[in-house]
């Protein structure tokens, strides 16, 4: 039976472009479906009834939802090119690596973006903290995976045009390459992969997204 | 060289217990190191400089942190004996899955609002915490656990929660076990297993702990 992949995606979320980064690195073909995430489609819901969220990896039928947990799906079952470390202790690392970019990084972000005055400029100095521990993980490697792009290089894509963007959109200045230098050749080592670039979101389109969607969130909350 | 597995915990800790339970799964002797979390020491935080945070498994010398991360450690290098998650890749993403929603939505804010707030905020963290319960008791159907006719991933992750229901219901003034008796089986089911029952604190002793730390916080 051919394989059939779909995945639930949207242009600007991060975790959707992780399963696509994965996928394209493992050369595995695949249809996407946009979703509107103010008007979610029925199927996103009969996939993924739990959360309602994407990204959703739909394989011969078979859902499957968490972008953590669909990068190590498309690991075990599309063997080439291997995203995660063969060896457990590595694997560990990776894993506490990517979580603590989910838990720890994102989470900050969203403070920085939904702060102001000193509540800012503390989310500020945790994430640019958090920031400088993750840039650790590079020390003498040319990826977070070596030598080749992996796992963790997937899920720190969020880096190259995401958060930069995110960056512009609030006017705050956290992530420069001043202040972190080995995170800015990583980003630009990356960016030359035809597959990572590929997979960058339009910054224009992106900007004007997160200025609406802060804006309908500033007057919700109002 | 024989293996040095060192377990830095702290008996109440949820996330602890998921670890000795992987440990007493697969048979694993160690050494458990109690940490006063007032006064945490050298050696926790030179192991886990990032978090500061238990439980911090250490295998000869190099550690582990992050119970989840820890715990699919522990299967995957002590793969021979009672694997945790299951073999075929689809049902690890599904266990992967339901151990993620148990961090999300039975720790995480969840669990937590039950025994700090009060009024309406309670109200609706109980009734959530239930929602996700029955979710829970939803993924297990009819099997005896999460794994199937053995012990698995979801159960080591989900069962020391069960540790702190007593809390959580007389801090919520609830019945979890009227609302998920399900679950409350399962649990129970669990507990008759040496490795659950030896790496679980007794509730009562878990709700005192959660009076004691209620008291330091300033709340009522």
């Amino acid at each position: 039976m051919a394989d059939e992949v779909k995945l639930f995606g949207m242009w600007a979320s991060p975790y959707s472009i992780r399963v696509e980064l994965a996928l394209k690195l493992k050369g595995i073909p695949y249809e996407y479906m946009e979703e509107d995430l103010s008007n979610k489609s029925s199927l996103l819901l009969k996939y993924n009834p739990v959360h309602k969220k994407i990204p959703v990896l739909v394989h011969n039928e078979k859902p499957i939802a968490e972008s953590l947990v669909i990068l190590e799906y498309i690991d075990e079952t599309w063997r080439n090119n291997p995203v995660l470390p063969q060896d457990p202790y590595d694997r560990a690392m990776a894993r506490f690596w990517a979580k603590f970019i989910d838990e720890k990084l994102l989470v900050t972000t969203r403070k920085v973006s939904f702060t102001a005055g000193k509540e800012q400029e503390q989310a500020i100095e945790e994430i640019t903290e958090q920031l400088k521990q993750l840039e650790n993980e590079l020390q003498g490697k040319e990826f977070f995976s070596g030598h080749s792009i992996g796992y963790l290089d997937i899920v720190a894509n969020v880096l190259v045009s995401w958060f930069g963007n995110v960056q512009e959109a609030l006017g705050v200045d956290m992530f420069t390459e001043e202040k972190f230098p080995i995170l800015f050749d990583w980003i630009g080592k990356v960016v030359k992969i035809d597959i990572v670039n590929e997979c960058r979101i339009p910054k224009e389109k992106h900007l004007d997204y997160i200025r609406s969607r802060l804006e309908a969130l500033k007057s919700a909350s109002k | 060289m024989a293996e040095e597995v060192v377990l830095l915990d702290f008996w109440p800790s949820p996330f602890g217990m998921r670890v000795r339970v992987a440990l007493a799964e697969k048979g694993i002797k160690y050494e458990y190191k109690e940490e006063d979390l007032r006064n945490k020491s050298a050696l926790l935080l030179q192991m886990n400089p990032v978090h500061k945070k238990i439980p911090v498994l250490i295998h000869n010398g190099k550690p582990v942190c992050e119970s989840l991360v820890q715990v699919q450690y522990i299967d995957e290098v002590w793969h021979h004996t009672s694997p945790l998650l299951p073999s075929h890749s689809y049902q690890r993403a599904i266990a992967r899955f339901w151990a993620d929603f148990v961090d999300k939505k039975i720790y995480g804010e969840l669990g937590r609002k039950i025994w700090t707030s009060k009024g309406e905020e309670q109200e609706t963290a109980k009734k959530e915490f239930i929602e996700s319960l029955k979710l829970l008791e939803g993924e297990l159907g009819d099997k005896p656990y999460f794994g199937g006719e053995n012990l698995g991933y979801v159960d080591v992750v989900l069962v020391p929660f069960y540790s702190w229901f007593y809390a959580y219901e007389k801090c919520g003034n609830f019945s979890i076990e009227a609302e998920c008796p399900k679950l409350i089986a399962w649990a129970k089911r669990c507990l008759e297993k040496e490795s659950v029952s030896k790496s679980l604190p007794d509730q009562e002793k878990v709700y005192h702990f959660v009076l004691q730390l209620k008291k330091l916080l300033g709340i009522e």
